[in-house]
């Protein structure tokens, strides 16, 4: 171990430069998101072999991640790691401290020997982290020396993901580090192929997709943030749901109040998980009136279906209310997804919000009045 | 291929100062771009994400794109003064 170690460094540098330790999570116990199962001497002191199967722990991991919980506990410890049996010239590929980010390259490099420098991009993804530079030119040179990289291998090359290339300029790298920056493909499953081809991508490992298992693996973080703001409306609504034009009753509550939380759950949903998956086929461009138009269907099929008890002036008040709330609400929800896509641009997002968020506001407010009308009728 | 809305992206590029290198070609994601007879041509437009990886990577400073994040919650959350932090552990944001 080296001495680099002992000192007391800044929050940016919790893990020893020279190899990272295990992390503490919040609750107590301990959680290794690395999955570390040796250590290779080199010059400059041992470095942790990582293995290239993930665990069961890891998969829960993942899954905690992608939920949102505890995510810090998962981050990776930044520095310099193993896979196989490397040598100075093995491979160096970089990563973010994702945990995700740093499973699924560990996971592809079975049989291969390679060494992996994880950058501190504050537990964040390698795209994003590139996005806001957390995952770049800076922390890549600095990594570098702190790891002294160029003391274990014997070439000036960094294999870095295309998706960190918003982050990281090539030149500057090569000026302040001497090293090499070559970018890998998009998918860390193209690594083999990429390493196999004289670290040649094709252009199809060059390009994004946003397939359906892409689109759902971000609903549940995006559900999660959705119940978050959303309970306390849902039970402001099941609160006011008691009230009519004699006082309160608390069976209305129950009915009518039970309902409206429903509906906005329905609109979550909706906006949060069915326009991900039918985002290729619903009308338009705009991920607002993506979410407009399925909550429109929604809201139409809900009161043909006669969910909303439509007699007398009470219930047509409801009726109307909920068609103009739940297209508004899962607009507003699909538009927010814009982040968690992989296409698209801030201009385009301006521009959809000008006339989204307006028409959403007015659309909830509306809607919102007319229930709070029909409480009256009751 | 799933494609945003059309023409309001801000990528430019100067074809005079291009060398040809390919290196946007290399670091785009959306195949935004294409060499012909030596230099680099925007082929793809409204597939640019403004993600600025070509404008930061080109030798020349061929291209510029006021780069940004694609997020409305981002873009909510930071005119309500907060970080626009919308990579709340996504996969992909």
């Amino acid at each position: 171990m080296k001495t680099c170690c002992s000192k007391p460094s800044s929050s940016e540098d919790q893990a020893p430069c020279c190899g990272p330790t295990v992390g503490r999570s919040s609750h107590g116990e301990s959680i290794d998101p690395s999955g570390i199962v040796a250590h290779v001497k080199t010059p400059v002191g041992n470095v942790p072999v990582v293995s290239t199967h993930l665990t069961p722990a890891d998969h829960l991991g993942a899954a905690m991640v992608r939920l949102g919980f505890r995510r810090m506990d998962y981050a990776v410890d930044p520095g310099l790691y193993a896979v196989g049996n490397p040598t100075p010239d093995s491979p160096v590929l970089v990563s973010a401290n994702y945990k995700l980010s740093f499973d699924r390259l560990r996971q592809e490099l079975g049989g291969i020997d390679a060494w992996m420098l994880v950058l501190d991009t504050k537990g964040v993804n390698v795209w994003c982290a590139a996005g806001k530079g957390t995952f770049g030119t800076d922390e890549l040179v600095h990594r570098v020396q702190a790891t002294e990289l160029g003391k274990v291998v014997s070439h000036r090359t960094l294999i870095v993901p295309q998706l960190g290339a918003p982050g990281v300029a090539a030149r500057k790298v090569r000026e302040q580090s001497g090293f090499h920056v070559v970018f890998g493909p998009v998918r860390a499953t193209d690594i083999p192929a990429f390493l196999e081809a004289r670290m040649r991508a094709t252009p199809e490992m060059r390009r994004v997709r946003f397939g359906l298992a892409d689109r759902l693996a971000v609903v549940p973080v995006e559900l999660v943030q959705g119940f978050r703001y959303g309970w306390l409306p849902a039970l402001i609504l099941f609160l006011l749901a008691g009230i009519n034009r004699h006082g309160y009753d608390s069976a209305l509550a129950l009915v009518h109040g039970s309902r409206a939380a429903l509906m906005l759950v329905m609109s979550l949903v909706c906006g949060g998980l069915l326009v991900p998956v039918l985002l290729p086929w619903l009308p338009g461009r705009a991920f607002a009136v993506k979410g407009a138009v399925a909550g429109a269907i929604l809201a139409c099929g809900i009161v043909l279906a006669g969910w909303i008890p439509m007699g007398g002036t009470g219930g047509k008040l409801d009726a109307a209310a909920w068609l103009l709330v739940v297209p508004s609400l899962s607009s507003f929800v699909a538009m927010n997804y814009t982040g968690a896509s992989t296409f698209t641009s801030l201009s385009g997002v301006l521009k959809e919000m000008r006339y989204a968020i307006p028409l959403q506001i007015a659309g909830g407010s509306v809607g919102l009045a007319l229930w709070i009308a029909a409480r009256f009728f009751q | 291929m799933l494609k945003y809305l059309p023409g309001v992206v801000t990528l430019q590029l100067d074809s005079d100062a291009c060398v040809g290198c390919g290196m946007c070609i290399t670091v785009c994601p959306h195949a935004v771009f294409a060499i012909h007879e030596g230099k680099a041509e925007i082929e793809d437009r409204d597939a640019c994400m403004e993600c600025a990886a070509c404008a930061l990577n080109c030798p020349t400073e061929a291209i510029s794109v006021k780069s940004g994040v694609g997020c409305a919650a981002g873009v909510i959350l930071g005119r309500l003064g907060k970080d626009g932090d919308c990579c709340v552990g996504t996969g992909c944001c």
